[in-house]
């Protein structure tokens, strides 16, 4: 549903963030771009949503080129920035604004979302807090009900148990029909909601599996002791000795380690490569 | 939900929804949650418990009433428990045998620490 196709871009001509990437996402999927800091994962999502223009190559969201942005195109896709602005209204106001613009928008969802997110009805928009407003936009983002919604650090500034609420809403919203973009990089965030993992490292993407296929390629364990004996692909301290990722050589079971993982991704690059393959 | 550190977390849901099915909480016969409402119960994403659902209705735990939903299979609770003995043998055992093996633990003392370990726990007629 999003293809990338021999992508470029940079902000000048001359560094070049992206060059010659290749994304293929499916729907169905609520997918996590992991990524340090100035990855390039903002950069990535706005020019999927039609906010910045490719240098070269194709970006294909929905069978849209999203620099043509065609109102067709913004009628499936809803963005959530990470920064992002609401305009002094009333939630009624915001509703009978905004709701027309998206023809699969369904308020009595968006409703029912804000109370279970705890956000009053009644207040205006602007008088919100941080929390508040975000909880609005990722409430109204969801009602929307485009084929594509890309999140950009949507859980920034929400507290404890709004996060738990976020994760059952978004995962209730998922449909066979729809993909959900997350980038993060507080991983245990997203931890069980995501089912499929892109890392970006140093303008490459360094992987993009689903959590399925990476727990039968890599297992997640501890020893006491790292030999060589062992087929270690990543190995930390930690209280019992070491916690590893090794080679899934016997088709054993364990837990996708999501912050191992992207350790395990960007220190042992080849390594990796090499499974993937 | 509490997920641990080691198991796949499909494999987690699947003790989960065993346990429900062994505790009666959700009998043979009756639907269980679709995959839309346990995985935002346990704020997990559907498809995991697709998986998980595939998974049991392997091990004909579950059965799919196509457009329905899923149901716990009749004889359930006796294929998880055979489920659970492979599992039991297959990962807890070589971990305690490695143990026993380690400390220098013979099976004599172990079959007498078994037999007055059922002895205080399970024994009926134990004065308490």
């Amino acid at each position: 549903m999003i293809e990338l196709k021999n992508l470029t871009f940079g902000y000048t001509p001359k560094k070049l963030l992206f060059q010659d990437l290749n994304l293929s996402l499916q729907p169905g999927s609520i997918y996590g771009l992991l990524g340090k800091n100035g990855a390039g994962k903002s950069s990535l999502l706005r020019l999927m949503g039609g906010l910045l223009y490719p240098t070269a190559g194709s970006v294909d969201v929905a069978g849209f080129t999203p620099r043509k942005r065609e109102p067709a195109f913004f009628q499936e896709l809803y963005f959530i920035p990470e920064e992002i602005y609401l305009p002094s209204v009333s939630l009624n106001r915001y509703i009978d604004t905004m709701g027309p613009f998206y023809p699969k928008f369904d308020e009595g969802q968006f409703r029912k979302y804000l109370s279970e997110f705890d956000v009053p009805p009644d207040q205006k928009l602007t008088a919100m807090s941080y929390g508040q407003k975000k909880k609005v936009i990722i409430s109204f983002g969801l009602a929307t009900n485009t084929r594509v919604l890309i999140m950009d650090e949507p859980t920034n500034g929400l507290d404890i148990p709004s996060k738990s609420q976020f994760r059952k809403i978004v995962s209730s919203a998922l449909a066979p029909d729809r993909l959900m973009l997350i980038s993060t990089h507080q991983v245990r965030d997203l931890d069980h909601l995501i089912d499929g993992i892109i890392i970006i490292d140093e303008n490459e993407i360094l992987l993009n599996h689903s959590l399925a296929d990476i727990g039968d390629r890599l297992l997640f364990s501890s020893l006491s002791s790292v030999t060589e004996t062992h087929r270690v692909l990543y190995a930390e301290p930690s209280l019992r000795g070491y916690s590893v990722v090794l080679e899934n050589t016997e088709q054993e079971d364990s837990k996708v380690d999501l912050e191992r993982l992207f350790n395990a991704v960007v220190t042992n690059r080849a390594g990796i490569k090499n499974l993937f393959q | 939900m509490d997920f641990q550190d080691k198991k796949a977390i499909y494999l987690q849901i699947a003790d989960y929804v065993c346990e429900r099915i062994l505790l009666a909480q959700w009998p043979p016969g009756d639907r269980i949650p679709s995959v839309r409402d346990l995985g935002s119960e346990l704020e997990v994403n559907p498809n995991t418990v697709m998986r998980t659902y595939d998974f049991l209705q392997q091990k004909a735990i579950l059965y799919n009433k196509r457009g329905i939903g899923f149901f716990a299979a009749d004889d359930a609770a006796e294929r998880i428990k055979s489920y659970r003995k492979e599992q039991f043998l297959e990962t807890e055992i070589p971990y305690f045998f490695r143990n026993l093996y380690l400390l220098n633990i013979s099976l004599e003392e172990i079959e007498e620490r078994y037999k007055a370990f059922i002895e205080s726990e399970f024994n009926p007629n134990k004065v308490v």
